[in-house]
């Protein structure tokens, strides 16, 4: 158990090695490549909450992810959930964007939940009563979302005084995340992240929803015997998890962006996959898997301006990271050979 | 516009180029779940195709080595998949889903100097008759040697499945590695050596967009095409014929939509480009419904893992 919780940082470590050769081969100084990487960006305080920034998305997503992949349901469309939950939040916070009040924010951010959530029912419904496969049905999903957001803003969401930017109107103030400091980005919507963490932790390992999760994972036969309502589980954990991924758009445009456009995710809803796998698909390992992820989102920006290093670096950082983890886990694997070996040689 | 005959026959050979990637990477992916191996890492292997086929072009200036290399571009990084699902008994979702993210970022990178630079044009095969005959012509003719390819494929594909004995090998160790394991095949060189035929033909897929499709490298331009190969081989149900018929219904939609707004067709542009994404999932969901057809067809052990005791 201690060593199941242990190979993430050997998968952190090993990844970082990978960069600097990566980095070597690149032509650049290593371990000044590596510097600018990971340590620069957090240098400062300013630094530090833009960490915080990009960590509260993904820890989000990756915790509404952690529900279907603890019960075996392949959801990879976060993406589209995001973006969907994004367009729902902003159409409201459009609604209201020449009025203030305190009631505007709370419902643009329920319109995102919602908007996230009816999205992620769509391959959830078809895979329960069409057998259609989810991880096709919501990959494609993701296109289909942000084709719809490229639509919206470009045409009948677009600024009537935005010179034909492809760009909605700024939202009011009263639709915007409240900051935490003075002169740092972040938001409010750190707390969301905080309160989805604690409810999981409640949900996943005390309540009876969270057990008929954890046996489906382990055994789809077992919860079947057991007389568990698969159906219903399945649609519960797309909810929840497209509502998380909702909230994280929703997060994204009412905090650091302010209005619709094209870029309102740079992938977090892929990469908040990784964050899921590299957190154990637990709770309080998904807080301390979301800081790292967003180290590399921060690290490629750094090192682009600093080495004009490319940033997408960042996307081999971050697929370098699963690779290591999902093969460091042969270790445990291996670990329990050795046990099981033991316990033959004591029979013979 | 006139929809006269030679028109229609310009379309139908638009759409059998558009077709091509498709078949490529599916033909590939589908001999590789035949063997039980689910590789999600199809978008990635391409895109890595794509920039190193480009690459080998612009550097060599020479087509051939652009082609092979981008198929032993495709063997090496499917190698990690092999490597990892195969040796290491990883999951084989998570581990395709890394490949992909890793393929598109490392691509990126690689192709960081070739953006705006432009592809050279790629032979095409009997362009005279092209022009001379009609209709016929533009179907047949005038096309790179790798469309030709691509289309004998799914036919050469179905008779190594189900006319070999090695065709025979693959689909055992798919529907029973451990019945297949008993009979003395090492079930784990079988899976590898899918694994890499299907990283060599995503490779060429790749490839097949950057030197001929639309010669140049431009980021992402695979654009989900990895992803629609994936969900053909489902709907093909794994027959290989069937992969070729789905291809050119994808290829048929694309190019539709292209012509639609041409044309000025009153949609948004949007809602054609989405098409190919909602005409999958509708798709699948026709065929899905059937979950017995769908349970013959599918190689048994598909994404599972399989380990030999020793």
């Amino acid at each position: 158990m201690a060593l199941y919780f242990f190979t993430p940082f050997i998968a952190i470590i090993l990844t970082i090695l990978g960069g600097g050769i990566i980095f070597y081969i690149l032509g650049f100084n290593p371990i000044e490549a590596l510097k600018f990487y990971f340590i620069t960006p957090i240098s400062n305080l300013y630094g530090f909450s833009e960490l915080l920034l990009k960590a509260t998305p993904l820890c989000l997503i990756a915790i509404g992810l952690s529900y279907c992949f603890k019960s075996n349901n392949w959801n990879i469309g976060a993406e589209g959930q995001l973006t969907f939950g994004a367009i729902v939040g902003g159409g409201v916070a459009l609604l209201f964007y020449n009025q203030e009040g305190f009631y505007i924010l709370p419902l643009v951010i329920l319109a995102g939940a919602i908007g996230g959530m009816i999205f992620a029912l769509i391959p959830a419904i078809l895979k329960t009563y069409f057998n259609t496969n989810e991880i096709l049905v919501s990959l494609m999903l993701v296109y289909v979302s942000k084709l719809i957001l490229d639509y919206l803003v470009v045409g009948p969401w677009s600024n009537p005084e935005g010179f034909n930017f492809p760009e909605t109107r700024q939202f009011s103030d009263s639709s915007r995340m409240p900051l935490l400091f003075e002169g740092l980005r972040i938001h409010a919507g750190i707390f969301l992240a905080l309160a989805a963490v604690m409810l999981s932790w409640f949900i996943l390992y005390k309540t009876y929803l969270g057990f008929q999760i954890k046996v489906s994972g382990l055994s789809l036969k077992t919860a079947k015997y057991a007389g568990f309502k698969g159906k219903t589980m399945i649609l519960v954990v797309f909810m929840i998890s497209g509502a998380c991924a909702g909230l994280a758009g929703v997060g994204e445009i009412t905090g650091p962006i302010g209005q619709l456009h094209r870029m309102i995710s740079p992938d977090y809803g892929f990469t908040a996959i990784i964050v899921a796998f590299l957190g154990r698909l637990n709770p309080f390992g998904i807080i301390f898997a979301s800081l790292v992820v967003a180290l590399t989102y921060l690290g490629a920006e750094t090192a682009q301006i600093f080495l004009q290093i490319p940033k997408y670096t960042g996307q081999v950082f971050q697929g370098m990271i699963l690779f290591f983890l999902l093969a460091s886990d042969y270790l445990l694997i291996f670990k329990v050979k050795i046990l099981s070996l033991k316990k033959n040689e004591l029979r013979h | 516009m006139s929809l006269d005959i030679s028109f229609i026959g310009i379309l139908i050979g638009s759409i059998m180029a558009s077709s091509v990637p498709l078949i490529l990477a599916a033909s590939g992916e589908l001999i590789t779940e035949r063997s039980g191996v689910l590789n999600l890492g199809v978008e990635g292997m391409m895109i890595i195709g794509a920039i190193s086929g480009f690459a080998l072009m612009v550097i060599t200036d020479n087509l051939f080595i652009a082609i092979v290399g981008s198929m032993l571009s495709g063997v090496i990084i499917s190698l990690i998949f092999g490597f990892l699902t195969q040796s290491l008994l990883t999951n084989h979702v998570a581990t395709g889903l890394a490949l992909t993210i890793f393929g598109i970022g490392l691509s990126a990178m690689l192709g960081k100097n070739f953006v705006g630079i432009p592809g050279k044009e790629f032979p095409i095969l009997f362009s005279s008759l092209r022009e001379s005959i009609p209709f016929f012509g533009p179907i047949l003719f005038g096309h790179s040697i790798v469309l030709y390819f691509a289309f004998a494929l799914p036919f050469l594909t179905n008779y190594f499945l189900k006319k070999t004995k090695l065709g025979l090998i693959v689909r055992a160790v798919g529907d029973s590695p451990v019945s297949a394991s008993n009979q003395g095949i090492n079930v784990i060189v079988v899976r590898y050596c899918c694994i890499l035929y299907g990283g060599a033909m995503c490779g060429l897929s790749g490839a097949y967009l950057s030197l001929i499709y639309t010669p140049q490298w431009i980021e992402n331009m695979t654009a989900g095409r990895g992803w629609i190969a994936l969900a053909l081989v489902v709907f093909a149900t794994w027959s290989p014929i069937k992969v070729l018929i789905g291809a050119l219904i994808f290829g048929g939609i694309t190019i539709l939509q292209l012509h639609m707004q041409a044309i000025g067709f009153r949609i948004p542009v949007q809602f054609l480009s989405a098409l190919p994404y909602l005409m999958t999932i509708i798709v699948l969901v026709v065929i899905s419904r059937d979950s017995r057809k769908i349970k013959l067809n599918t190689p048994t052990s598909l994404g599972r893992i399989f380990y030999k005791e020793k």
